[in-house]
């Protein structure tokens, strides 16, 4: 899926990224790499700035400074649009499912496929269902039940499936088992997996240290709007990421701190 | 339905969670009663058993709706003196007051889908029509009707406009927006209605053609014989496109219903059309002879038609229940919000403007007697009786047409029996608590055994 990004390059690289909202200094000279067919893990304590980092990359804020490398090459997403068109999707918290849309009117929401200007129903709704069938998601009883009438887990699988539908490449998902029980929790993550299995780079954003060691291949921890740390997974132990996420590894000397790309200081 | 949940303590009752737990290969009854009957069932029992559990859970659809006409047709038919409820003449009667009442819910349902209300249009509708009499009126433009029903509906897209840019672009709550409107077009109707270079009101009645043909769309009938013809084409065309859908479906490999399910849904539609053309092709008149179907139900059927496809197979449609379900989600998916509820009410406006069309042609002429205030009203409950949510969301052009008939069903039957117009208020006022309240407690249900 990435064979537009030289050899060597990241799918996605974010140098100096700066992000104020009048005098609160959301981020502060961050620099992340993505790279393709990899997890990335996005770890923070509240208000460290994750949310507002991905954001930025969805094209929902614009950031103050700092450069974003698409592939390479030097871009700049000002709108979901831009996003949508280099191959980012973004799955929020909130899921940003319609409720009362059934599972193929949510999934096509916003890029409807027309045949003579109606909605072609039949043309979405087989589409929807290899894409389902394709994440193994089989546990719909029909895609053409309400929203509102699946369990939580369900939920987030159609969200997630919704963002691969249009050949995206990167698909980052904001707290993607915060309320789910133990089993459907572990049914995203799997599907997780899945995406990077199919050559896709995900970022996850994650409070639970126990979902992160499970399917992360890279780390990155913020703090206070900064880019803390970020390194491979296996560099990490629970102990380090927990340091970094509540002092920014201050004084830190054991597992990863060394290897750190601390930004900002 | 809920699988046996392996540890109880970590999932209190209600955690909606909890059934779900050993979800991920469960056996498919286990979700039954989450799915619409028409997608599920494959044959007409399982249709009505797919039906009947989704009823017993809550989800009763038009059935309480369906219910209530019934009682009201009964209980008016044995009070009203002579039993004159079900005559021709009065059914008719009842299908002209209410084709107001149903043009104005269905204007209503537009802005409600997305949550919001629109409280001027019961005067906007009488604005519009009080624009194109003055404009037919050959005393002040004396123009051709055409153009000016053009006109007239279009001023209605302007205020519509105006009111929906302000609520969607300056975030003003639409109860702000459309009680000022309320208010001006209240004002502004009798100016219209003032500056006329006529003594009195502007009537309708025979003066010249083109008043005439406005009169003609309540009054106005089409022969015995079109009215069978009109009906069989109808009844046709929607069974072709039923079957010819079907079978696409089938071919792609895609659920559809069972053949059975779709004739016994066009046979009663059929039965439902015949004796609407039996009852009007009866002869309603005291002396010589009127009979036919009036304009007026045409009108009405072309207005549901119309906005049906709009927001059952267009882009529009589907983003106007996306806003109405979760705007955010439809800002995130990049639908231009603010636009598509500008339209809505643009839309609501032009409809409202249609039934201010057919309510002046029913009064034969505007007058400063009218009140827009409780038309609107009646607006508001036939949307929400015929199943619309306030929320948004939820609710179906074809609601105004069951919620309509019911006000319109009260309206007449207590006028059949003489009572004065407090008792009207005060039924038609019970009839929708009762309608909400039905629909509360079936969501209640609904809740709790996990519909919604």
């Amino acid at each position: 899926m990435s064979d537009a990004t030289p050899a060597g390059e990241p799918l996605l690289k974010l140098r100096g990224i700066s992000k104020s909202f009048g005098a609160v200094q959301a981020l502060a000279d961050v620099d992340l790499d993505v790279p393709a067919g990899q997890v990335t893990a996005l770890c923070g304590d509240n208000g460290a700035g994750k949310s507002v980092l991905i954001k930025c990359i969805a094209g929902t804020h614009e950031p103050d400074r700092g450069q974003i490398f698409w592939e390479g090459r030097p871009v700049r997403i000002r709108n979901a649009h831009d996003a949508a068109r280099l191959g980012i999707e973004t799955v929020y918290q909130d899921l940003a499912l319609a409720d009362n849309l059934d599972i193929v009117q949510n999934m096509f929401l916003g890029r409807e496929r027309l045949r003579r200007r109606m909605l072609n129903e039949d043309d979405m709704e087989r589409a929807a269902a290899e894409t389902l069938a394709g994440l193994r998601v089989t546990t719909v009883r029909s895609i053409r039940q309400p929203v509102g009438s699946l369990s939580g887990g369900q939920r987030q699988s159609v969200a997630v499936a919704k963002a691969v539908m249009w050949n995206s490449k990167l698909v980052m998902l904001d707290e993607p088992t915060a309320a789910l029980g133990v089993s459907q929790t572990a049914m995203v993550l799997e599907l997780v997996r899945r995406l990077r299995d199919r050559g896709l780079a995900v970022i996850v954003i994650s409070h639970n240290l126990n979902d992160v060691f499970a399917v992360a291949d890279r780390i990155a921890v913020l703090y206070l709007g900064r880019m803390a740390v970020h390194d491979d997974a296996s560099k990490f132990d629970r102990q380090s990421v927990v340091e970094y996420m509540t002092t920014g590894g201050k004084g830190l000397t054991g597992v990863g701190a060394g290897r750190a790309d601390v930004a900002g200081s | 339905m809920a699988t046996p949940d392996p540890d109880p303590a970590l999932h209190p009752p209600g955690d909606e969670d909890a059934e779900h737990l050993v979800d991920l290969t469960a056996a498919p009854e286990a979700a039954a009663p989450l799915v619409p009957a028409e997608i599920i069932a494959q044959s007409l029992g399982d249709y009505f058993r797919a039906r009947l559990v989704r009823i017993r859970s809550g989800d009763s659809g038009f059935l309480p709706v369906l219910v209530g006409m019934v009682a009201i047709v009964i209980v008016f038919q044995i009070i009203s003196p002579n039993h004159s409820f079900l005559t021709a003449g009065n059914i008719v009667n009842l299908f002209q007051q209410s084709a107001v009442y149903i043009t104005l819910g269905m204007a209503e349902i537009f802005v409600l889908l997305l949550g919001e209300i629109d409280l001027s249009l019961g005067y906007l509708g009488p604005v519009g029509a009080v624009i194109a009499i003055q404009l037919v009126e050959p005393a002040s433009g004396n123009w051709p009707w055409e153009p000016a029903v053009v006109v007239a509906l279009l001023c209605c897209a302007f205020i519509g406009f105006i009111q929906g840019s302000l609520v969607s672009r300056l975030g003003i709550p639409s109860f702000i927006v459309t009680l000022a409107g309320l208010l001006i077009l209240n004002g502004a109707m009798l100016l219209l209605l003032a500056i006329g270079p006529f003594s009195g009101y502007p009537s309708l009645n025979g003066k010249s053609g083109n008043l005439h043909a406005l009169y003609q769309f309540m009054w106005g009938h089409v022969s015995p014989v079109t009215g069978w013809i009109a009906m069989a084409v109808v009844v046709g065309l929607l069974g072709l496109f039923t079957i010819l859908r079907d079978a696409r479906r089938r071919r792609a490999g895609l659920v559809a219903p069972p053949l059975s399910v779709n004739l016994i849904k066009m046979g009663v539609i059929a039965a439902a059309g015949v004796v609407v053309v039996i009852i009007c092709n009866l002869n309603r008149a005291n002396i010589g002879v009127l009979s036919g179907v009036p304009y007026a139900i045409f009108i009405v059927l072309g207005v549901l038609a119309v906005w049906t496809f709009l927001l059952s197979r267009m882009r529009y449609g589907r983003y106007l229940y996306a806003i109405g379900g979760n705007a955010e989600a439809a800002r995130r998916a990049g639908v231009n919000v603010a636009r598509i509820r500008t339209m809505a009410f643009v839309l609501a406006a032009v409809t409202a403007g249609v039934a201010g069309l057919l309510y002046a042609s029913y009064l034969g002429g505007m007058s400063n007697n009218v009140n827009g205030g409780q038309l609107v009203l009646y607006a508001v409950a036939a949307a929400v009786i015929g199943g619309t949510s306030l929320l948004g969301g939820r609710g179906k052009v074809s609601a105004g047409i069951l919620g309509g008939l019911v006000i319109g069903g009260i309206n007449n039957g207590l006028y059949l029996m003489g009572l004065q117009v407090q008792w009207q208020f005060i039924v038609t006022g019970g009839v929708l608590m009762a309608a909400v309240l039905i629909d509360a407690l079936s969501r209640r249900r609904a809740v709790a055994s996990g519909v919604r």
